[in-house]
């Protein structure tokens, strides 16, 4: 498996025993009707990053969670051995006072403390009495940042602070445990290109001071930039650990779907017709301080048929661009105007966007998208219950039919449309948003990060959707931090830079290097 | 369960696992497990009533005394449905005991001091109900200041208004036909008898009614491919309320037949159960009470359902306050007191979420109930108040931790 194993145990690296700081054997997890994990095994080396690759709903995070002590010791099957010891973790405290520290995909920090707060939540540094020595918390949360390259003052709250550092806080945190082994689920999904970079470097700067990390990523380069070995999960069995050296896209995402994916996009003929959404001069502010424009003079058109990518950085505007056109959600002292098949239209509402043929789906589904409590049938009729209502009553049958529709059409992976959305995959979740949006007969689709936090499988499952509507001669709008999806995918590509279109490319002429330098160009000062 | 795919590897992958139903017997038990969950907070008042039957040696239901049951509690359930809609849009509202008091007040003003006919009373009573929900269904939907601090103000506000207009006395001697709001029977129409035949013939109709709708829906759902539970299942449920119903109906039969206040809350069980059940505007309030936000970007227009929501509340505090007047034959300052307390208990108790997006206004009626049973046993028991309170409130907090486990356990948020 890796190249650690076969080593004889007097090369041990680092600090002696054995190579590998931790093997899991044998692991079998089940859940009522379902076997998440069949006799799951990894070996990872001590001082390595070992990836874990696989796509959603494989088992990654189930295998982590029975790692971390989540699933206490006896509701599964098979051995963990860590430092050479067979552990037995009943929760999550028992784990850590070991040295492992998880850090999952949704932060844990409480925006309205301090980072030292943070960093020392629940591991408070005491002082006389008992009381906590404020100067000490803020000194050692200092030292802390500087190991992981935060240039910021401990006591700033971390609500004041960007996503990528947040993380980076979860990382110091974890050292002020002590931390032997890292797991760090999905770390990049919500990060910029930019932070992404810093995180990755930092991995292999604590590897070169002994620490190991678990590392659960979709992304393929970020696992071969930073992997010495991984190991790919599906459908809750270990296919494969492959060595660095072996690391191809190819084998991982053959090992991860089950099959080849000669074309991770696919194919798209654009038959495109006259423009259908123009926008001119859109201009908007920031909502609580309105001198600070945020979404700049943009000038874009889309034509029927036509899928137009928006390539920006983080902050670059696109969301606030999107929500401020659609319904105003977004934003203070809008201006500008929209013109559908050349008429003027107004979008002061979202009432209003939705019927002149707009729809939105947003980035972030669980918080703007779903109602996770309620079911996939009522999620789907929301944006359209116009449709299915009579004298205000909704028709029920009718709703159960068209839902039931969008559940074999969409591929939406569940037994009936009752099912709540709060509990199916990210995929599954987005398709339901679509549906839903799909329902309202837009014009024009705007979709912001639709594949985000979504395995390789279901993103060409959305890639085919999205080309479907074009090819409906839908005006389509697709706005994403990923290149190579832009690319894969679109017909014309604007590039965003604080809050200006600062280029605008054909498919033919797009490429991710001139693309960046668009992304990149600053405002002349 | 016809419409079943099992596929075991998308079932992993959908994180939603769905038991293979083996054979006809797990699947009926399976059913009749789910309903037990769904209903436990009507075993809860099945469970209830017989402790209490027990304990008072059977007077609880004695005719008197669940006609009694009713009228008691009439004013508490009427607020309870308002209430429960409330917090399902994930508002609460501390406002509709004040309310109650200062609309029965106004209500005294009308009908007695000025003389007004009593329908005119009745219906400019509730629309200073209404008009009151509008003042505060203003600031909270567009002002955008917390439904709890604008209810809290109103609880003040509302509480001292009901003083001023009372200046200090009671308001008493209510015209005939108003006190029938809280006193009144429908009965005897065909002359005196042992057992009321209007009442029998009420309850005939409404379980043959339900009977028929419940059938009708199951054909529905059959016709379009959905799941229905099992037939022996399905019949044994109806014959139970159809018993119950029965035996309600012989009670109110054999004392003085049917409440005026229960045909009240029946046809507000009926309007606001189809109000929230099939309605555009009952979506729309499930919607903004689950994700606030995912509504708002769906085209609802989230600040109007949460002003109409409160002119409802408003409305439905109003006839809570002339049915607990119409009861008492009087208006007087301490009217309403801790209402608001036991609708919210009611709604809570019924299964609502105190996060919103969660409730039903059988649920909440059926919490009203159990309140109702609980109060009512106590004192026939002879139970100082002091208890009865204390009571109350653990009933509260266990049927609430309840709810919590049992969700949890089914892996529920």
């Amino acid at each position: 498996m890796t190249d650690m194993v076969d080593a004889p145990l007097s090369d041990a690296p680092l600090d002696g025993g054995a190579p590998n700081i931790l093997e899991m054997r044998g692991i079998t997890k089940t859940f009522p009707g379902v076997k998440a994990l069949q006799d799951v095994t990894i070996e990872v080396g001590r001082g390595q990053v070992h990836a874990i690759c696989g796509e959603n709903g494989a088992g990654k995070s189930t295998l982590m969670k029975v790692l971390s002590g989540v699933y206490p010791f006896g509701t599964y099957e098979g051995d963990i051995v860590f430092e050479d010891k067979i552990v037995e973790f009943k929760d999550i405290r028992d784990s850590e006072a070991e040295g492992i520290v998880i850090i999952h995909q949704e932060l844990a920090l409480s925006p309205y403390l301090s980072i030292a707060e943070n960093i020392f939540l629940n591991n408070e540094q005491r002082g006389a009495m008992g009381l906590i020595d404020w100067n000490k918390t803020n000194s050692e949360a200092a030292k802390l940042l500087a190991r992981v390259g935060l240039r910021e003052n401990p006591t700033t709250k971390i609500m004041d602070i960007g996503v990528g550092k947040q993380q980076l806080v979860e990382i110091a945190k974890a050292l002020s445990k002590r931390v032997k082994l890292l797991i760090l689920d999905e770390p990049t999904a919500a990060l910029n290109d930019e932070d992404s970079d810093h995180l990755l470097n930092l991995i292999l700067h604590l590897k070169e001071q002994g620490i190991t990390a678990i590392i659960i990523s979709h992304k393929l380069n970020e696992i071969k930039k930073v992997a010495d070995s991984v190991t790919v999960i599906r459908d809750g069995k270990t296919i494969e650990t492959i060595k660095k050296s072996d690391v191809t896209e190819e084998r991982i995402i053959k090992d991860m779907v089950g099959r080849d994916l000669e074309h991770r996009y696919p194919d798209h003929t654009p038959h495109i017709g006259d423009e259908i959404l123009r926008v001119e001069d859109w201009t908007a502010h920031h909502p609580q301080d309105p001198s600070r424009v945020m979404v700049d003079n943009v000038n874009i058109n889309v034509r029927r048929g036509e899928i137009v990518g928006i390539a920006g950085l983080m902050g670059a505007g696109r969301t606030e661009f999107a929500m401020s056109l659609f319904g105003r959600t977004y934003g203070s002292k809008i201006s500008g105007r929209v013109y559908k098949s050349g008429v003027e239209i107004k979008t002061r509402t979202v009432s209003e966007a939705i019927a002149n043929g707009l729809a939105y789906a947003t980035e972030d589904r669980k918080t703007y998208g779903l109602n996770l409590i309620d079911d996939i049938k009522r999620n789907i009729s929301m944006a359209a219950l116009k449709k299915l209502e009579k004298l205000g009553l909704v028709n029920d049958g009718q709703e159960w039919t068209v839902a039931n529709e969008y559940r074999k059409s969409m591929n939406i992976k569940s037994p009936t449309v009752l099912a709540k959305t709060g509990k199916l995959s990210g995929g599954n979740q987005q398709k339901v948003v679509l549906s839903k949006w799909i329902y309202s007969d837009p014009d024009v689709l705007i979709l912001d990060e639709p594949t985000r936090g979504i395995d390789v499988g279901a993103k060409y499952e959305i890639y085919s959707i999205i080309n479907k509507l074009a090819a409906e001669g839908k005006g389509v709008i697709v706005i994403s931090s990923e290149l190579p999806e832009l690319l894969g995918i679109c017909d014309r590509i604007y590039a965003l830079s604080e809050g200006r279109i600062t280029g605008e490319l054909p498919i033919e002429e797009a490429s991710p290097e001139a693309l960046l330098k668009l992304m990149t160009m600053e405002k002349a000062r | 369960m016809s419409d079943l795919e099992t596929k075991p590897a998308d079932g992993v992958a959908a994180g939603s696992q769905v038991n293979p139903v083996e054979n006809r017997f797990t699947e009926r038990f399976s059913h009749i497990l789910s309903d037990l969950g769904k209903n436990g907070i009507f075993i809860a008042l099945i469970l209830v009533v017989v402790l209490f039957s027990v304990l008072t040696n059977g007077i609880l239901l004695r005719p008197q005394n669940i006609s009694n049951l009713i009228v008691q509690n009439g004013y508490i359930l009427v607020l309870a449905i308002g209430m429960v809609m409330v917090i399902i849009a994930g508002h609460i509202d501390l406002s509709v005991g004040s309310v109650a008091a200062f609309v029965g007040a106004v209500s005294g003003v009308f009908a007695v001091q000025w003389g007004l006919p009593w329908w005119l009373s009745i219906i400019l009573s509730l629309l200073v109900g209404a008009l009151v929900g509008v003042w505060q269904g203003f600031w909270i939907a567009f002002v955008g200041i917390p439904a709890f601090i604008v209810t809290l103000a109103g609880m003040l506000i509302f509480r001292g208004l009901a003083l001023v207009v009372l200046g200090n006395a009671n308001i008493g001697s209510f015209p005939t036909e108003y006190r029938a709001l809280g006193n009144g029977f429908l009965s005897n129409v065909f002359g005196e008898l042992e057992l009321d035949p209007l009442t029998l013939g009420v309850a005939a109709i409404a379980i043959i009614a339900l009977v028929v709708q419940q059938f009708r829906t199951r054909k529905g759902r059959a016709s379009y491919g959905q799941a229905v539970e099992p037939i022996v299942w399905f019949v044994a449920k109806l014959v139970l309320i159809a018993v119950a119903i029965g035996f309600f109906a012989y009670a109110l039969a054999s004392y003085k037949g049917i409440p005026i206040t229960l045909i009240v809350l029946a046809v507000l069980v009926l309007v606001y159960g189809i109000v929230m059940n099939r309605s555009v505007f009952g979506r729309h309030i499930y919607a903004i009470g689950g994700n606030l936000h995912a509504a708002e970007l769906s085209g609802i227009k989230t600040r109007n359902v949460t002003f109409w929501l409160f002119v409802n509340m408003g409305f439905l505090a109003a006839l809570a306050g002339l049915i607990f007047t119409a009861r008492l034959n009087l208006a007087g300052p301490k009217a309403g007191d801790g209402f608001e307390l036991e609708a919210i208990s009611a709604a809570f108790i019924g299964g609502a979420a105190v996060q919103g997006g969660v409730g039903t206004i059988g649920g909440a009626i059926i919490g009203g109930l159990i309140i109702g049973v609980l109060n009512n046993g106590m004192s026939i028991m002879g139970i100082g108040i002091e208890w009865q309170q204390a009571v109350k409130g653990l009933v509260l907090l266990f049927a609430v931790a309840f709810d919590v486990y049992n969700k949890r356990r089914s892996g529920g948020r």
